[in-house]
Order: C-alpha cells, then sequence, then structure tokens
C-alpha cells in the first residue's frame, strides 16, 4: 500500500488527462451528486455530505476538507457504459432498394474518479448481462474497454446503503484499476492507494507516493470497518430465493401496489437493470428510418405486451416481477443476485418503496407460514 | 407512371389557443416534407385556399364549449376518414374545463355587460364525448414530433411511436435527478404521460402534468406524498385541476382533495 497526499491528487488527474482520458467523477448538479467532467480536484464536492431516506435526499455542506466523504448519487456507470438511447442503425431508400447504414459506436476514453464498490459490482454484473453471452452487445463492450476506474472506498454509508449484506462493499475488492481510501485525521489528509490492473500499476510509476506506514494502513481500514457498521439497511440474503418463489401469491403484492407509481424510478436508478426497447421511427416522406434502442422499465404497460396486450396490467405483478428477479430469479439467470444494496432504488423512488424492507415482510410471512405448517395455526402469536 | 394521390389533411379549430394547430407550421425543418407528402386542404391558420371534402385526415383542436361546436364536430366527422384530436382541450377539455367546476351562469353576468349576446354550454367536453376519435396527441401544448409521427406512422401504416409511461422515465433517460427527491419539489411527473421530454424537472421546476395521466396513474400514493411533503389540500386539488382536470383520474384525485379542503376549511372556521 501507498500514499498519496491531498495536494497531490491533481497530479492524478493530470496524468488520466494526459493519458487522453476524460475525466469523470462526482460533481454536484441541482441538489445531488452525479457524474461529470471533472477538470481538476477543485471541482470535487470537498466538504460535501449527502443524507438520503426513502424518497428524501439532502446535502450538506461541512468543515471537512475530504472529497468523497458522501455514497452514491442518482447517476451511476450504467449511464456511460449503456447509454440511454443508442442509434442502431439507419435506413435510406424506398420500398424495394435501401440501403442500411450502422452508425459508428461512440466509445470515449473515459477515467472515472471515486467509484464505489457497489458500483464496481454492479459493472461486474452488467459485463456478464451484455458482453458474457455468445452474442456481446457491441456498444456496451466498446465502451467498457475504453475506461480506467479509479475506486475510492466509502467512508461512510448512506440510510439506505446496504452492500455489507449484499457482500459487495464497502471496501472495492475488484474490477478497479486504481483503489483509494481517503484519510482525513489531526490535519493531515491523504490517500492510500492501491492498483488491482496493468493499467493501474503503470498508473501508480507516475505519481508522487511513498509506501504507506503500518499507522496509516490501520487508519485506512477504520474508515472502511467504520462505513460497514454503519450500513442503514441490510437484507438477509440466506435462503432468498425461496423466500421469493414461494411467495407468488403474497398479499404483500397488493399491498404494495397501493403505494407503488409505477413510474419506473427504481429501475431507471438501478445500476444493474438493463432493460431496453426498441423503436423504429420513419421520416413523413418514408426516405428515412432509424431503428434506436432505449432504456425501458418491466414497470411500463408496453413491456409485457404481447399479441392481445400486456401479461402484467396490474401494478401488483409488475412489483412482484422487478423485485423476484433482482433478488432471486437473477441468481439462477447470471449467478448472482441483481442487487448490489446501492439503496438507488429506495432513495430515488418519489414515495420511498423500501426493498429491503419488502423482503423482509415476505421473509416473515414465508416463516408465519412454516411455523404454521410445524405447529399448527395456534402459532400464530409468536408473528 | 402512377403517383397516388396525396392525402387531404385539414385542421379544424374548438375552443382552444391555437397553439397546437400552430405547432404544425412550428415544424419547419419537417414543413416541406409535410407538404410534400398531404395536401393541406382546410388550414385557416396557414392558408385561406379551401378544398371541400372529404378529407383523409382531419386534426382537431380545442373543446367542445357551445352548441354550435357540437353540431359542427358531428359535421367534421362525417367528412373525415381519420380524426385525430391535438392537444390538452381536444383530448380531455382543457384549462377551460374548469368551468365544469363553477357556475357558469354567474361567470357570465361576472364578466360580460350583455351576458345575453353568449351562448354557451354549462359544461365543457372532450371531442371524444362527441364522435368517435381515431387518435388522440396529448399536451398543452402538444409535441410538434408527435404530431408529425402520428402522420408519418398512419401514412406508412405502422403504430405512433408516442410514449404511454410517466415523466420519470424521461427525467431519468435525460440523466436529470428528481425533483422531488432531491429537493422536496412537488412534482406530476409519476402519474403524468411522457411526452415532453421532462421540460420542466429539467429546469428544476416539478411536472404540470401538461400531457394527462400516464397509463397507471396512482394518483392516491402521489398525493399522500405530497401531503407529507406539506402540500395543502387545496394546492393538491389545485395541481390535478389545470390543463387535464377533466381527464378521468386527476379530475377524481382533484376532487377529492377540492372536498377534503372545503371540509378542512370548515373545520378551521368552526371554532371562531
Amino acid at each position: 500500500m501507498q500514499v498519496l497526499m491531498r495536494e497531490d491528487f491533481d497530479t492524478l488527474i493530470e496524468k488520466l488527462q494526459g493519458a487522453d482520458y476524460e475525466v469523470i467523477g462526482p460533481r454536484i448538479r441541482e441538489g445531488a451528486i452525479v457524474l461529470d467532467t471533472v477538470d481538476s480536484a477543485g471541482d470535487l464536492p470537498a466538504g460535501w455530505t449527502d443524507e438520503q431516506e426513502g424518497g428524501r435526499y439532502t446535502l450538506h455542506k461541512t468543515d471537512s476538507p475530504s472529497l468523497f466523504h458522501y455514497t452514491v448519487g442518482p447517476a451511476s456507470l450504467k449511464s456511460f457504459l449503456y447509454p440511454s438511447k443508442s442509434l442502431l442503425c439507419r435506413v435510406y431508400g424506398g420500398h424495394n432498394d435501401f440501403d442500411v447504414e450502422e452508425p459508428e459506436i461512440e466509445a470515449p476514453r473515459r477515467a472515472f474518479v471515486g467509484v464505489r464498490a457497489c458500483e464496481l459490482h454492479a459493472m461486474a454484473i452488467q459485463d456478464h448481462v451484455f458482453a458474457g453471452g455468445r452474442h456481446p452487445d457491441p456498444v456496451y463492450t466498446a465502451r467498457r474497454n475504453n475506461i480506467f476506474l479509479v475506486a475510492v472506498n466509502c467512508s461512510k454509508a448512506g440510510n439506505t446503503c446496504f452492500c455489507a449484506s449484499m457482500g459487495t462493499g464497502p471496501e472495492a475488492t475488484a474490477h478497479y484499476d486504481l483503489a483509494l481510501t481517503e484519510v482525513v485525521e489531526d490535519g493531515t489528509h491523504y490517500f492510500l492507494i492501491d492498483a488491482g490492473t496493468k493499467a493501474g500499476r503503470s498508473m501508480l510509476d507516475e505519481l508522487p507516493l511513498r509506501p504507506a506506514r503500518a499507522a496509516e494502513e490501520e487508519a485506512g481500514a477504520a474508515v472502511v470497518r467504520n462505513a460497514a457498521e454503519s450500513m442503514g439497511r441490510s437484507m438477509d440474503t440466506e435462503g432468498i430465493e425461496d423466500v421469493f418463489f414461494e411467495n407468488l401469491e403474497s398479499p404483500l403484492w397488493q399491498e404494495v401496489a397501493e403505494r407503488c407509481l409505477t413510474c419506473a424510478n427504481c429501475t431507471m436508478a438501478c445500476p444493474t437493470c438493463f432493460c431496453s426497447t426498441v423503436e423504429d421511427i420513419s421520416t413523413i416522406d418514408n426516405d428515412m428510418a432509424e431503428r434506436w434502442r432505449v432504456w425501458d422499465s418491466c414497470f411500463t404497460t408496453n413491456f409485457s405486451y404481447v399479441f392481445g396486450g400486456a401479461i402484467r396490467k396490474a401494478s401488483s405483478s409488475r412489483y412482484r416481477h422487478w423485485i423476484t428477479h433482482k433478488l432471486a430469479a437473477w441468481q439462477e439467470q447470471f449467478g448472482t443476485p441483481g442487487c448490489v444494496g446501492c439503496g438507488r432504488c429506495i432513495t430515488w423512488c418519489p414515495v420511498g418503496i423500501d426493498i429491503t424492507e419488502e423482503a423482509a415482510v415476505l421473509r416473515r410471512q414465508r416463516e408465519a407460514r412454516q411455523g404454521e405448517a410445524r405447529y399448527g395455526a395456534g402459532t400464530r402469536t409468536a408473528y | 407512371m402512377h403517383t397516388p394521390r396525396k392525402p387531404k389533411l385539414a385542421v379544424w379549430k374548438f375552443a382552444s389557443c391555437d397553439g397546437c394547430q400552430l405547432s404544425l407550421l412550428d415544424c419547419e425543418d419537417e414543413l416541406l416534407a409535410v407538404a410534400n407528402t398531404v395536401s393541406i386542404a382546410y388550414f385557416p391558420e396557414a392558408t385561406r385556399a379551401v378544398v371541400d371534402g372529404p378529407y383523409d385526415i382531419s386534426l382537431v383542436e380545442g373543446s367542445i364549449s357551445t352548441g354550435e361546436d357540437a353540431e359542427r364536430i358531428q359535421m367534421i366527422r362525417d367528412e373525415s376518414n381519420l380524426l385525430i384530436t391535438i392537444g390538452a382541450c381536444a383530448t380531455s377539455g382543457g384549462i377551460q374545463g374548469l368551468r365544469n367546476f363553477a357556475n357558469v351562469d354567474q361567470y357570465i353576468s361576472t364578466v360580460y355587460a350583455h351576458p345575453e349576446y353568449i351562448h354557451t354550454l354549462r359544461n365543457v367536453s372532450p371531442i371524444s364525448q362527441h364522435v368517435f376519435v381515431d387518435y388522440e396527441v396529448r399536451g398543452c401544448p402538444i409535441n410538434k414530433y408527435h404530431l408529425v409521427e402520428v402522420l408519418a406512422a398512419h401514412l406508412a401504416g405502422r403504430r405512433p411511436n408516442i410514449p404511454s409511461y410517466s415523466v420519470c422515465v424521461e427525467c431519468k433517460r435525460r440523466g436529470t435527478s428528481c425533483v422531488m427527491v432531491a429537493h422536496g419539489t412537488p412534482c406530476m411527473g409519476p402519474v403524468t404521460q411522457a411526452g415532453c421530454g421532462a421540460i420542466c424537472p429539467a429546469y428544476n421546476r416539478g411536472c404540470y402534468g401538461c400531457y394527462g395521466p400516464s397509463e397507471e396513474p396512482n394518483t392516491q400514493a402521489l398525493s399522500a406524498w405530497w401531503t407529507k411533503l406539506g402540500v395543502e389540500d387545496a394546492d393538491i386539488a389545485r395541481s390535478y385541476r389545470s390543463y387535464n382536470a377533466l381527464s378521468g383520474v386527476f379530475r377524481r384525485e382533484g376532487s377529492r382533495y377540492a372536498k377534503k379542503a372545503a371540509a378542512g376549511a370548515t373545520n378551521e372556521e368552526r371554532p371562531q
């Protein structure tokens, strides 16, 4: 482990820029920390911290000089690697004679600074979805191959965070080029820095670093430990597939439907949700047509439209589909849960519907049924 | 070579501000292509030349507000193969639909020096309450691209590519942080149909609901959250009672909160 002093942080940004990367990092935009171009460390939200609850996100300024003392905002790597709108092809000509033009895929060289462990896990899940099969997605893979990732271990956990229980954070353990731990104590401000790839190691060689002292390494470990111990939420993943597959007819679905707006915010904010739809448009004189891929959501009616109508007409069936896929069916399909515990679906749900709370209700319902089966209905009072 | 006859397009106006039909002229880049594809047979805002019916496509703007309107829309339906309503007035009654919640006679006598000259219906109604409508283009005003899209889709024999999901999808696609979550600003977006490109939230305003209810609007859940945000019952009622005050769930939710507000006001007065 080595140490990068705060005053040398700009060197990291300059070196990344020198390597022809557009540096993207956390920036304050309209009352939220989002991801945008960063020219220097001065652009980072120094001293700012966030407070998150179901349906609520607020920022506060503190006296701390720390650059990364907040958790994830509404934006994620998803919108950079899997754009919300991509042109797939353009067709010119008439009915019998036409030319198909495939647009060049834009894959800018980008370095992301301040990427959190949950984000990296989410990206790994999307890697599997988009690039893992026999037909890798060309847009995703081109963009994915052109990035450099500077992770930051979380120094705090938000009220809607539950990465510790999902095993996806708060410490970045894989998928990064460089990983930082920010330490602010006794008037010193430094970053413990470590490389995860060859590209990361070459970058280390260019930075003004010194070996970390044992006390500094311990201070870094304490930062991460503190974040892990202050998670606002938790998810019990033990036997979670059965919790969902045995609750397909739970009264909970109807109860959630009464609160759910089916607005699709949870799926759009989720860093692993990957659904899209394909839209064709044509000009009025029929000289040109375009085919676009756009983000879609299982909360829209058209998402489940087949001949004759939508399969999932009721919002209860949409919520059930989403959470069951995310926490249970995903495991079967891709080998991991589809959730990384970032808490975005809780914070950015306009009415604060909480994935951890609904999963816990389902678990209690299942346990209650098991109790009844084992000891008879009279034991129900235990719940 | 046989050239197919250009479809005849007519544009009709009822009670409205003209904004929606003018969006056809606003098309600029697409206007020449539109003019090359359809023959504009009746469009007083654009040309004095009038070609008699029948018409292949009629675009109807505005709501039915007078007895004369109610008769004229029947004539238009008879003369039109395809009837497309454009804008909030035509599809849901529009802002003048607020009249339905008030006493018209009282308004007329307050506003006009000679109330006897005014012949108006007690209630405003959308076009679909009078005749069969083939397609409704929402919005106050409509999105000009939707208008071109509906015409292009019809001429190409395909389904128009117009969303029915919520404004939230547009906010998230364009990367706008939710104004309700991040600022506590009441926003109609979660229950409003997309189509505008989520303009207001992009400028830090809550959605005003110009495109009317989305496909599955859970207005009760949204109103309950607004109450938590500190919005008064009367203001919740007002938010539903705007450009699409008469459309289905907005009408019900607006009335529910108008009643709550009235009851609240009575309760407050009681102790005095």
